[in-house]
């Protein structure tokens, strides 16, 4: 596909999806707001993971950081719960700076279990009523409806714009930090961190600064989710939301942010369409990971401008 | 625990050394299932380099089969409790071993030439796959072991009351641990397994056949992991489709604090961790005790990533 078709695909899939409020029921519209909000957090695990080559699977733990930052700010102090956006990223974003400080130099399947421990521990913590300030298990309720001039977002259409809205936004913010020198510096990590050390890229500060950002975007995803559902408890983060995500990256294509949304449709919107068949869900997710890594590692919509997913390149750097 | 273990109306100090010496022994036990599971981890990533996320969920096979045999066969029944539970434990590792060599067929053996964190991904594939079989077979809820098959007799050692499971999970994740370190030093094959996991281009030039180490691998880890989820069983009486998981991250840990690839490490890191966490339970706090495993296994490899006996092999950039 030459790049001027590939902003027409784009532009008409945006209006196409733009106008889909007025033609779906509420429910419909409501899968699509959550299979945004997948995006948003997928997109933000793709650049730790897609462009970075870094696996975590504890992103739910940064989720999690937001959505209760945002609910406890909203319910004890009654700031307006969009305003807590910035405050949401910054503290899942130091957080992830705080846990990764110390692992993130760790070998990649190392990392993997390290972050995964670190999303037990915060998830742990949350049903612990930790601080006293989280409500333990039952969670947090009560939380606001967002309001913009005025106006208080309630419908699924009202929240279909606002997610979606931000899904357009951080698609058009990653597509110009990819081609930064900042997103140059992470691919440069992901194919063979030892020579882009040796090329003077300082590894350690790119890895934290972009294990920061990735997490400072599941905060603000954790923002909306507690707007939206005005209701938060541990249980919305567990472990499995951190494999589904993982998932979407990597089926998708870690790296290609058409392969991640694509991904999103596939992996939240399907169980919907098979509703019957729901219990079937992980065991067919479980195993297209095991086909995918045979037959096609790279992902269903791989990045291009390098070849395909990385996982080769990085191992290769780090050997047998 | 408190129907076991009623508060001391007089706190002195005879109660707390008791109840230090049961939390002690119970630690041990669950230490020892701990340790069985880890050898699969730490063997496998021995020969493979390969974190066999799968493993925990074998671990569960064990356990679900055991019920099932138990409760269809009445083995105890028929051979008597010493007898039916050797029998049912031998069959359950039989069977969990020849799922754990199907396991390497489909999930591994196609991706020996691919990159290590594709296998990985498949790993965790493999996971989610067969906790959900088991969930579709078996149904979500908590299956319980029939309780009246187990004699509930308490052992007077030392003036200690002890549970005699407690007792037998002890000797016998020791006394299997002991025949695998043997195994694996002293026999002719237990020689071909070290070799491959040092070096297997050379074990290969050695004439020694790689694949089969592999597969064998893959029989004694998942036939260890599969009668350590017989003995949670039996132990606890209640399993779950799911608890694969946090045992498999325990043991996981335990193969790490040992030092990853080393076989008394996984040993000695199991019994570690199931003690370190049973007294943290009992002395700190019941509600975080899932999360003091995940505390030592972040601890450890900040501090000493090679674990206790471990040689270095968490490489940095």
């Amino acid at each position: 596909m030459k790049p001027r078709l590939d902003w027409i695909g784009a532009g008409l899939f945006a209006a196409l999806l733009a106008v889909a409020p007025l033609f779906l029921n509420a429910y419909q519209v409501d899968v699509l707001n959550s299979i945004g909000l997948y995006a948003l957090l997928a997109l933000g695990l793709n650049l730790i993971l897609g462009e970075a080559g870094l696996f975590n699977m504890g992103h739910a733990a940064f989720y999690a950081m937001g959505a209760y930052t945002a609910a406890i700010l909203n319910t004890r102090y009654q700031i307006p719960i969009l305003w807590t956006l910035p405050l949401s990223g910054l503290v899942a974003g130091a957080f992830a700076l705080a846990v990764a400080r110390p692992v993130v130099h760790l070998r990649g399947d190392y990392l993997l279990i390290v972050t995964i421990g670190v999303g037990e521990i915060v998830r742990i913590a949350l049903v612990n009523d930790v601080f006293g300030i989280t409500g333990g298990a039952n969670g947090i309720f009560g939380i606001n409806r967002p309001r913009v001039f005025g106006y208080i977002i309630r419908r699924p259409e009202d929240f279909f714009y606002l997610i979606w809205g931000c899904v357009a936004l951080t698609i058009f913010l990653f597509l110009r930090l990819k081609r930064s020198r900042f997103g140059r510096a992470l691919n440069y990590l992901r194919e063979d961190a030892t020579a882009a050390e040796g090329s003077g890229i300082n590894t350690d500060y790119y890895k934290l600064a972009v294990f920061g950002l990735g997490a400072a975007w599941a905060g603000m995803a954790g923002t909306l989710f507690a707007a939206k559902m005005t209701i938060i408890s541990p249980e919305s983060f567990s472990f499995w939301e951190s494999v589904v995500l993982f998932m979407i990256v990597i089926l998708g294509g870690a790296g290609s942010i058409p392969g991640v949304l694509l991904a999103a449709f596939l992996v939240v919107g399907l169980p919907e369409l098979f509703r019957e068949f729901a219990g079937a869900r992980m065991l067919v997710f479980g195993l297209v990971m095991m086909v995918m890594m045979v037959v096609r590692p790279q992902g269903l919509w791989p990045a291009r401008g390098h070849q395909g997913f990385s996982l080769a390149a990085l191992a290769r750097a780090v050997g047998p | 625990m408190s129907q076991f273990f009623p508060f001391p109306a007089t706190l002195n100090l005879a109660n707390l050394v008791e109840e230090f010496f049961q939390q002690l022994t119970n630690g041990l036990a669950v230490g020892g299932i701990y340790a069985l599971i880890a050898l699969g981890y730490t063997m496998v990533y021995g020969v493979l380099k390969l974190i066999n996320f799968a493993h925990g969920d074998l671990f569960t096979y064990g356990a679900y089969l055991g019920l099932t045999l138990l409760t269809s066969l009445a083995l105890t029944d028929r051979l008597g409790f010493a007898l039916g539970v050797l029998v049912l434990a031998l069959m359950v590792m039989g069977l969990v071993a020849v799922l754990g060599a199907i396991l390497e067929r489909a999930a591994y053996r196609p991706l020996r030439q691919s990159p290590r964190l594709s296998a990985v991904v498949s790993a965790l594939g493999a996971s989610i796959f067969l906790q959900n079989t088991l969930m579709l077979i078996y149904g979500a809820r908590f299956q319980v072991y029939p309780e009246n098959i187990l004699p509930a007799t308490t052992l007077n050692i030392f003036g200690l009351y002890l549970p005699l499971m407690r007792v037998l999970i002890v000797l016998a994740s020791v006394l299997m641990m002991v025949a695998l370190y043997l195994f694996i030093q002293k026999t002719k094959i237990g020689t071909a397994i070290r070799a491959a996991a040092i070096d297997q281009d050379a074990a290969r030039l050695m004439g020694i056949d790689v694949n089969r180490v592999i597969m064998l691998v893959f029989l004694v880890g998942p036939a260890l992991g599969g009668v350590a989820g017989l003995m949670v069983g039996l132990y606890y009486g209640q399993i779950n489709f799911t608890m694969g998981w946090v045992y498999g991250m325990k043991a996981f840990t335990a193969a790490i604090l040992g030092g990853i690839g080393n076989i008394p490490g996984a040993m000695v890191g199991g019994l570690l961790l199931g003690v370190i966490e049973a007294l943290g339970a009992a002395y700190i706090s019941i509600a975080w005790k899932d999360a003091i495993a995940f505390c030592v296994l972040i601890l450890i490899l900040i501090v000493r990533p090679t674990g206790l006996l471990g040689e270095r092999v968490a490489d940095k950039v």
